[in-house]
């Protein structure tokens, strides 16, 4: 029997996008983007054990625009994934598991991040 | 009419023949992360825009060198986890899944002995 042509639910081309489950992609693809930071972050630690200059280098290359961008989005990435973290958590011990509770945390969630990252970037630059 | 063999119960591991474990470990590291991210943000607070003595006098206290270990730790373990459930889900070629999981678990490997030689380095003064 040819089951490869078979079609899958839910059918993604034809499925109107929701709140959960844009959240719940974005907790994926955020995870995969806090992964690239953790490799940054590596380098950091190696970049200041291994001497001034190599330090005084990783933060000239951290310091161009492309870097700064590219930590803008680590931040908003790493409060969502931390909040959305918490959210999922809270799921797995039952709790917030119907509509009206995954919703509420669902605009909760991303109100957070918006406020954690404008306030951290607040904060480097004031 | 029970259709489960009586050895599958008694492994109760389900279908895909594994998971409980990872999952458990997904949450674990989760919630230590969870503990050490108030750290975490004394510690991006006490770095950001320091000098080269600044930033090593920081990882050098064996308090921050200690939990510093410890995040990194967590984090790329937590991370690893992650990017398995990804490359799973998506890679649908079992050859390069079992190839890109390795990959992930060697590099999660390797930067974690990096970062944490480098944070001893630094806390030690070699």
């Amino acid at each position: 029997m040819a089951t490869d042509n078979r079609p899958l639910s839910p059918h993604l081309q034809v499925y109107r996008p929701q709140l959960t489950s844009v959240l719940s992609i974005s907790h994926r693809i955020s995870g995969v983007i806090n992964s690239v930071g953790l490799v940054a972050v590596v380098l950091w630690v190696l970049a200041l054990a291994s001497g001034p200059e190599s330090y005084a280098q990783f933060i000239a290359i951290a310091g161009h625009p492309v870097a700064v961008i590219a930590m803008l989005a680590w931040t908003v990435s790493l409060f969502y994934h931390l909040l959305n973290g918490i959210r999922h958590l809270l799921w797995d011990a039952g709790w917030l598991l119907d509509l009206k509770g995954a919703y509420a945390s669902g605009y909760a969630v991303v109100a957070g991040a918006a406020i954690l990252t404008a306030f951290s970037w607040w904060e480097v630059l004031a | 009419m029970r259709f489960r063999n009586p050895l599958a119960s008694a492994r109760n591991h389900g279908a895909a023949g594994g998971g409980v474990e990872h999952w458990w470990a997904q949450r674990f590291s989760a919630i230590v992360m969870l503990a050490l991210s108030i750290w975490v943000v004394y510690a991006i607070a006490s770095i950001v825009g320091a000098s080269y003595s600044e930033a090593s006098a920081f990882l050098s206290r064996p308090f921050n060198a200690a939990l510093g270990i410890l995040f990194i730790a967590t984090s790329l373990y937590h991370s690893r986890l992650g990017l398995q459930v990804v490359i799973e889900d998506y890679i649908h070629h079992r050859g390069l899944e079992i190839a890109l999981i390795l990959l992930v678990k060697l590099a999660a490997l390797v930067g974690g002995v990096l970062a944490v030689v480098a944070i001893l380095n630094i806390a030690f003064g070699a």
